[in-house]
């Protein structure tokens, strides 16, 4: 029983080239995490790109007294998929809500550091995150579309920022957004059918849709494909690389198949550091930090 | 299979031993529940029977028919109002029942009659003044007594000291019983008129048109108060020490006794602003204080329902927090605030102890068109016929109670409706 367990287990791992060691025994992990101590905390790998879009420097995040994110720093590049990888509870989440500050709604959660989009600071004094939102878009884990018409769905956000002036141009952006999100043909003749009527899939391409009608810089991406069946997953995963040519992309995943399909770079984060950064095929094919390849290998997570 | 003694005992025969055990407890579950449910379901059906039972005979009410000469020497038909009705009345029953010779049995003969009959006369000759001199068969409400005689609480059997008819009256009454005078029609008065001191003229429109000015405006002023405080602490507010304070106030407002709003409404309202005492206007402030917390707390539950995820994406695409609240939180948190506002009101419409404080127990005939009207409300017009001592009013205590339980399920039920139809489920 234990065999089989082991070999599907690594029948699923990524990338060739990897030793098949006997990892069932845990005290080989618990041993590696004891040694994993303070000073070996600081991130390896390329932190910096040529041309950032986003630029993080020393960012902390305290839920009261929990230090969920320790001192990353990290440059994202115009253009790029990045992914941001780890096991659960690692800070993944937490990192790319500060992007867009929807940790801004957590009372308790506080944010130290930079985090500049274009050379602005989006935690300074007199930035206001309703603009902001609208340059970082985000898609959440689960699909949560508006209980409202398809239409509504997407036309929402440029209406609240006035992005369209009268009918017209809401068809216009309605169509393009769904087109863009590879939905215009499954959904032109039913508009003004709810939203949530959709199947998953459907309705996270809607809210992919509903995020750039808004134009963003940035789209975020929170485990998009989490709650999806490997169909949709799959239709997703190509409207991401169409999507690379105009946006920047941050998504966070917990299928390291997907991190490898579908970003150019990769983040791996472990209880709330960032580990190692790279350029994906690297950390799949030759991780620097044992604690990458013991994750990229199966060996926990 | 044959198990020995020795050998250790095989899971599943364990859990076989047990299993009858299991299930007898289930068995005995289900039967308390089903016991609770008849039980409750009893006591309800005993107070709808003793109710309706009690209070049905006061939708009908048992009417004379006589024949009135509208006598112009009593009708003054330029001010009908100082006309001498209850003349006409006295003269009409003196001439039919020429046997009633001692000033006693005169007296008695006029009471077998309301005294409403002569306001009715008033009314017909307002309206149509060509009746004066003539000669008119008439049907009028006959006395309280006479009602209960034929509603079988007066029996005809015992001695006339232990009756409230006397001999003589009765001897009149089977002489009309005869001519087919006497009959019940359907009491319009019951639903048309106010107070009254006698039963056969007391009505419950004055009681229900208070109650209905109050409530309007409890309605008007909880429901926008109570949301906005709920929307306000459920989305706005910052969780500190002060806002935890405030919910905890809310929620032992909730349980104060409603008589403690009613002397503060005394205090504040009447004795402190001067507003008028026995007034719909006092009445429905007072009720405003003791439903808001209701409608505050069962706002905020429904407010919090609504999943966070369509907070989250309202504030993804860059709507404001007031965006996010009325474009997408308040509109699926609307019927259940709704649910919530219509159980507080149906709490208000049934509640007597505040408004005895305030005044609204008066005996007030007419009925209140306005705010600044005396007026008195539903369970209080219960509570004042349930004090009164004529027998009728014991029917008609409970022909207002099926009123008032007829307001009660049509409002319990339109919060279900609105429940069923607007509540989405997550």
């Amino acid at each position: 029983m234990e065999n089989i367990l082991q070999q599907t287990r690594y029948a699923s791992l990524p990338e060739a080239g990897l030793q098949k060691q006997d990892w069932t025994h845990k005290s080989v992990v618990m041993e590696k995490f004891e040694k994993y101590d303070a000073d070996q905390r600081g991130t390896v790998g390329e932190i910096h790109v040529a041309d950032p879009r986003m630029t993080c420097r020393n960012v902390d995040v305290f839920y009261g007294d929990a230090h969920a994110i320790k001192d990353v720093s990290i440059d994202i590049g115009r253009n790029e998929v990045i992914a941001m990888i780890g096991p659960s509870g690692c800070g993944k989440s937490t990192f790319i809500r500060c992007l867009n500050r929807m940790n801004d709604t957590i009372d308790i959660c506080q944010v130290t550091g930079e985090i500049l989009l274009d050379d602005m600071n989006i935690y300074g004094k007199d930035v206001d995150v309703v603009p902001l939102r609208a340059q970082v878009g985000m898609v959440f884990q689960k699909p949560n579309p508006f209980p409202k018409s398809i239409y509504d769905n997407v036309v929402y956000g440029p209406k609240i920022h006035g992005l369209v002036q009268n009918r017209i141009e809401e068809d216009e952006i309605v169509e393009t957004s769904l087109q863009r999100a590879g939905l215009w043909d499954e959904v032109k003749d039913r508009l003004d059918q709810p939203g949530t009527g959709l199947s998953g899939g459907q309705q996270q391409r809607l809210c992919i849709a509903r995020t750039i009608a808004v134009s963003p810089e940035v789209i975020l991406m929170d485990e998009p494909c989490s709650a999806l069946d490997p169909i949709a997953t799959a239709k997703i995963e190509e409207l991401i690389d169409e999507l690379r040519a105009q946006y920047t992309i941050v998504i966070v995943t917990h299928s390291m198949q997907q991190a490898a399909r579908v970003s150019q770079r990769t983040a791996y984060f472990h209880l709330g550091d960032l580990i190692e950064v790279g350029e994906t095929k690297k950390i799949f094919t030759n991780p620097r930090h044992t604690l990458t390849e013991d994750y990229i290998t199966g060996r926990f997570g | 299979m044959n198990s020995k003694g020795n050998e250790p005992a095989r899971p599943l025969d364990i859990i076989r031993r047990r299993l009858h055990k299991r299930y007898n407890a289930e068995k005995r579950f289900k039967l308390y529940g089903i016991t609770a449910i008849f039980l409750s379901l009893a006591f309800l059906f005993l107070l709808f029977v003793s109710i309706i039972g009690n209070g049905y005979s006061a939708f009908q009410q048992t009417h004379l028919q006589l024949e009135f000469y509208f006598d112009p020497d009593l009708i003054d038909t330029a001010n009908p109002a100082a006309s001498n009705f209850p003349g006409i009345v006295k003269q009409t029953l003196r001439q039919k029942f020429p046997q009633a010779k001692k000033r006693r049995e005169k007296k008695q003969l006029n009471s077998l009659v309301s005294t409403g009959a002569a306001f009715q006369l008033q009314d017909m000759v307002e309206k149509n003044p060509g009746l004066v001199g003539r000669t008119e068969k008439i049907w009028v409400p006959a006395d309280d007594d006479v009602d209960m005689l034929f509603k079988g609480h007066i029996s005809r059997d015992v001695p006339e000291s232990d009756r409230r008819l006397s001999d003589f009256q009765l001897q009149v009454i089977e002489t009309l019983e005869k001519e087919r005078a006497v009959r019940k029609r359907f009491n319009a008065t019951f639903f048309t008129a106010g107070d009254s001191r006698e039963p056969e003229l007391a009505g419950i429109l004055g009681a229900m048109s208070g109650s209905l000015l109050t409530l309007a405006l409890t309605l008007a002023l909880s429901f926008p108060i109570g949301g906005a405080a709920a929307v306000y602490l459920e989305e706005f507010a910052p969780r500190n020490r002060w806002v935890d304070l405030i919910e905890v106030n809310i929620n032992n407002l909730a349980a104060v006794p409603s008589i403690v709003f009613g002397l503060l409404g005394l205090a504040v309202f009447i004795n402190f602003f001067n507003l008028p005492r026995s007034t719909p206007v006092v009445g429905g402030l007072v009720l405003t204080i003791m439903t808001l917390p209701v409608i505050i707390i069962a706002s905020r539950a429904s407010l919090q329902s609504v999943p966070p995820s369509i907070r989250e994406a309202a504030l993804g695409v860059g709507a404001s927090k007031m965006q996010m609240v009325f474009h997408h939180v308040l509109p699926l948190a609307l019927p259940g605030m709704l649910t919530g506002t219509i159980i507080g009101m149906a709490r208000a419409l049934g509640e007597t102890a505040p408004l005895l404080m305030i005044g609204m127990v008066a005996f007030i005939v007419d009925i209140p068109t306005g705010f600044t009207d005396p007026a008195t409300a539903l369970p209080v017009q219960i509570f004042l016929w349930a004090d009164s001592p004529e027998r009728a009013f014991v029917e008609r205590t409970s022909a207002a109670i099926i009123v008032l339980l007829a307001f009660l399920i049509i409002m319990n039920s339109l919060a279900v409706i609105l429940r069923n139809r607007f509540e989405r489920r997550w």
